[in-house]
């Protein structure tokens, strides 16, 4: 069973090693070709990504529509969960469905959806639209971690804190804040990284104005290969692996991912 | 602290901006979408307000039904796929230790948000003549020559399920760690081996959750946008990219608004007629 | 008028009745144990003093003013949890000095006033260390701390030792009531346990469906219990029928009892006979007779099972008077009229 249970386990690994393993090739190859085994070895291709204008513009635009985006999420998500949490308002669930949509359905129409609004309002193509439309389409994932925040904190808790005087205000501030921080932390993580890596909803609201590294990659990959594709693309699942590394790190991802925390 | 309902117009403050941005940047987005689904199209690219069927009448076509179908297919295929081999290794992962899983949890949540285009990128990689995996068979002696292996429908169906296969698992993952282990200890001592208790067992008591991973990998699978575009042949596109296509190249945003909204209704349709059968398999 | 005093508290939850007209006064620097069944109604009684429940009628007052509608914060109150809700984010100190920090108090003030709290629990020195490190027993004196901080008037404890294993919780039960007695200070405490409510409570309030059945000192609750529902819950009893015969004589299982008297006007009733209060003698010469059916030596005490009339009668001697009996055998039961009490059936 054991080595029958290892098997398998090696060759799902190998499925979803191997594409990755051959783009780590080619990304430190030496020469500007597509092939692998790397000839040579080289790390230019890395630096590409902050010397080269083109790459190094996509990559900040890239960075700072993730930040702000993952913000943005994290604010409509915070005072929506936390009022779910802390009152009976049936109707109020509508939110949370709103909130949990745009994600569950194909990409594709929230980014016609977005495209279409922003034509008809006159933004269309404007920088600061691609912030609100992948704050709105990963809000999910704060939401998401943050009702499972809320619905572990006991509350007793707060009971007992409002016996000590500390009315709702305070009890936010001294209880629940602190309480709901890693939920918090890995919330904005998820919807960073996603929206690192997002491509069809920015692409239709400024994909002809401003490139994000997954733009970018797409947009020369029809005008040919090179490697900087390939570094870039080591580049991101390096930095996933580390942000959901230090989620896993300082908190509990089996419990995020929806596992009970008692199994060992 | 008890739940209360709100007493006071200022109890329902927190609400106003999240409810705000999701009104106007969703609700209306969406809305606009439906009404533009409805408009008529200009020479140009324009469109203006009116209410015809003309945008819908144009799936009637062969042609739509093809792509229609195909993503339908392809899209079943991927979950199906997914499924099958996400159930066994799934539950073999949350028997697992504790460290394992968190190292594999971290590393498909890695996967899972690399972008569509870098995994389409990957792959043509992979299945590229010079630096793809046919130069490995080639090494081996088990080829001549080393050969590209896209455009394909193989080449799409694989990338879509190394897509797919993380949030499969993922989605998995908290059923079958809450799952019961003494069920299959219970079958074990009855006489059952392994193999025969997580069928018997496992997979029958996870049945509605079966049904319901592969509804979502479906959906998943069917917002598949890039990948066909990257590793298949223009018969291989999907609804997804036809709505892109219309909406960007064609400038046709009528049509591209009345597919996408018809995309939506066969998803919700789907899974209405799922949950559906569910309930009457749970009913008998 | 001074102390807590409840008038016709009333909550519902829908159409569900929690507590039912409840009416109860507290002296200053009584120690009250709300005791009953789970799902009696002295939790949410509970809650509703410290204001987390709000009552859909009735009033509560606490030292003449009324309270009914004053938020929980600002009732100054202390309160210990069923599950001690010690915050796990805070330290020893910090949880004991939270309500200090909510008001405003300086924090040298806050830190001499913890210093003081631990050195009364007996775990000086605790001050910064984690509360998830602590055990049990030293997780419920945090609480209790925590809870006496401001010098609260009122001193609520929700079950406060069930999580505590039965050596411990006897061990605390004493130091609670040693403590209350210290401070005077006027404490109500929330408990299932019968044991714990006559170890610690000045008056023991006996609650069932929502309303109390009797509200008095320990002692007079086990020994004159007002209704068959609290003589059975408090304690161990015998309920037999009780009958008055033509005469006006209480006749138990066919037997007359001499100087046992029914309530005037009254023709039937229940008996309720502690099992230490019933004597096996020789059968007949006008006592009950029955037979022995099963005998418990518990090393401290004897339970001899005598059937009776188709009634289980249960008598318990101290193994020094060990009855001379065996299964089987037929004996005689005598009921004291001193220590028996007539019921309303």
């Amino acid at each position: 069973m054991t080595a029958l249970r290892r098997l398998f386990f090696f060759i799902v690994s190998l499925f979803l090693a191997l594409p990755l393993i051959v783009v780590a090739g080619v990304s430190v190859n030496q020469r500007q070709s597509l092939t692998f085994p790397p000839q040579g070895f080289s790390l230019a291709w890395y630096g590409q990504i902050f010397t080269n204008p083109e790459w190094r513009n996509a990559l900040i635009a890239s960075l700072t529509l993730a930040a702000l985006s993952a913000l943005l999420a994290l604010l409509i998500a915070l005072p929506l969960a936390w009022f779910l949490w802390r009152r009976i308002a049936p109707w109020a669930n509508i939110f949370q469905l709103l909130g949990i949509a745009p994600f569950t359905l194909p990409p594709v129409i929230t980014a016609l959806g977005m495209l279409t609004f922003w034509a008809t309002t006159g933004f269309y193509g404007q920088p600061w639209t691609a912030v609100i439309s992948h704050g709105i389409f990963f809000v999910t994932l704060p939401l998401v971690t943050l009702s499972l925040g809320f619905s572990a904190i006991d509350r007793s808790l707060v009971e007992a804190a409002a016996t000590m005087g500390a009315d709702d205000k305070m009890v936010f501030r001294t209880v629940v804040l602190p309480l709901i921080l890693p939920y918090l932390i890995s919330g904005y993580a998820f919807a960073f990284v996603l929206s690192l890596n997002e491509y069809i909803v920015a692409y239709m609201t400024v994909g002809f104005t401003m490139e994000t590294l997954p733009i970018k990659i797409f947009n020369a990959l029809r005008y040919g290969y090179t490697p900087t594709m390939a570094s870039v693309t080591m580049l991101f699942l390096v930095v996933a692996a580390v942000v959901f590394g230090l989620v896993a790190r300082f908190g509990d991802l089996p419990k995020l991912l929806g596992a009970m925390s008692e199994d060992k | 602290m008890r739940r209360e309902p709100p007493q006071r117009l200022v109890d329902y403050g927190p609400l106003v901006f999240p409810a705000g941005m999701l009104t106007v940047f969703f609700v209306v987005p969406f809305a606009t979408m439906i009404a533009v689904s409805f408009f008529q199209r200009q020479q140009g690219g324009f469109y203006t307000p009116a209410f015809v069927f003309d945008n819908y009448a144009r799936f009637l076509s062969l042609f739509f039904g093809k792509v229609l179908g195909f993503s339908l297919f392809l899209a079943i295929a991927v979950a199906v796929a997914c499924v099958v081999v996400g159930i066994p290794f799934t539950y073999l992962l949350s028997r697992s230790k504790r460290n394992v899983q968190i190292v594999w949890l971290v590393a498909l949540l890695s996967i899972l948000s690399l972008s569509e285009v870098m995994i389409g990128f990957a792959w043509s990689t992979l299945f590229s003549r010079t630096a793809g995996i046919t130069n490995l068979l080639v090494w081996l002696g088990l080829m001549e020559q080393a050969l590209a292996l896209t455009p394909s429908f193989t080449a799409v169906m694989t990338a879509m399920t190394y897509q797919a296969f993380p949030y499969t698992i993922l989605v998995l993952y908290p059923a079958l760690v809450r799952l019961d282990p003494t069920l299959t200890e219970a079958a074990r001592t009855l006489g059952a081996s392994p193999v025969k208790a997580f069928f018997t067992v496992v997979v029958p008591v996870l049945r509605n959750t079966i049904l319901a991973t592969l509804i979502m990998v479906f959906i998943f699978a069917l917002g598949s946008y890039l990948l066909p575009q990257l590793l298949g042949r223009p018969q291989h596109w999907t609804l997804s990219v036809l709505i892109t296509d219309q909406a960007i190249y064609q400038s046709n945003m009528p049509f591209a608004a009345a597919m996408a909204v018809f995309l939506v209704l066969v998803s919700l349709a789907l899974v209405g007629l799922a949950f559906y059968a569910g309930r009457q398999k749970e009913a008998k | 008028m001074s102390g807590l005093n409840l008038e016709h508290v009333t909550k519902q939850f829908g159409t569900f009745t929690a507590v039912n007209d409840v009416s109860l006064s507290v002296p200053d620097g009584t120690f009250v144990c709300l005791l009953g069944p789970s799902g009696c109604g002295k939790t949410t009684l509970m809650r509703m003093i410290a204001g987390l429940d709000l009552p859909t009628g009735g009033a509560i007052r606490l030292g003449g003013a009324d309270i009914t509608q004053v938020p929980t914060h600002k009732r100054d109150l202390g309160m210990v949890f069923q599950s001690l809700a010690l915050f796990p984010h805070l330290t020893v100190g910090e949880n004991i000095a939270y309500s200090l920090r909510i008001r405003g108090v300086a924090k040298d003030v806050q830190k001499a006033r913890v210093d003081e709290l631990l050195a009364m629990i007996h775990l000086p020195g605790f001050a910064d260390r984690s509360v998830n490190k602590l055990s049990g027993g030293q997780r419920q004196r945090v609480a209790i701390a925590r809870a006496l901080a401001i010098s609260p008037k009122l001193f609520l404890l929700d079950e406060p030792l069930s999580a505590l294993d039965a050596k411990l919780r006897e061990a605390m039960q004493v130091e609670l009531r040693q403590l209350q007695q210290r401070l005077g200070i006027t404490t109500i405490v929330v408990t299932h346990d019968q044991r714990e409510a006559m170890t610690m409570a000045d008056t023991v309030v006996v609650m069932n469906k929502g309303e109390i059945r009797q509200a008095a000192a320990p002692v007079d609750i086990y020994r004159r219990p007002a209704d068959s529902f609290v003589a059975d819950f408090i304690g161990q009893t015998n309920l037999l029928p009780v009958e008055a015969d033509s005469a006006g004589r209480a006749r138990v299982l066919g037997q007359a009892v001499e100087g046992l008297m029914l309530s005037a006007g009254a023709t039937k009733g229940v008996l309720s006979v502690r099992p230490e209060d019933v004597q096996l003698t020789a059968p007949g010469n006008g006592a009950i007779s029955g037979i022995v059916t099963f005998i418990r030596d518990l090393g401290g005490a004897i339970e001899t099972f005598v059937e009776a009339g188709g009634q289980q009668i249960i008598a318990v001697s101290s193994p020094r008077s060990r009855p001379e009996v065996s299964v089987g055998q037929q004996v005689g039961i005598r009921l004291d009229p001193m220590t028996s009490v007539v019921l309303a059936k």
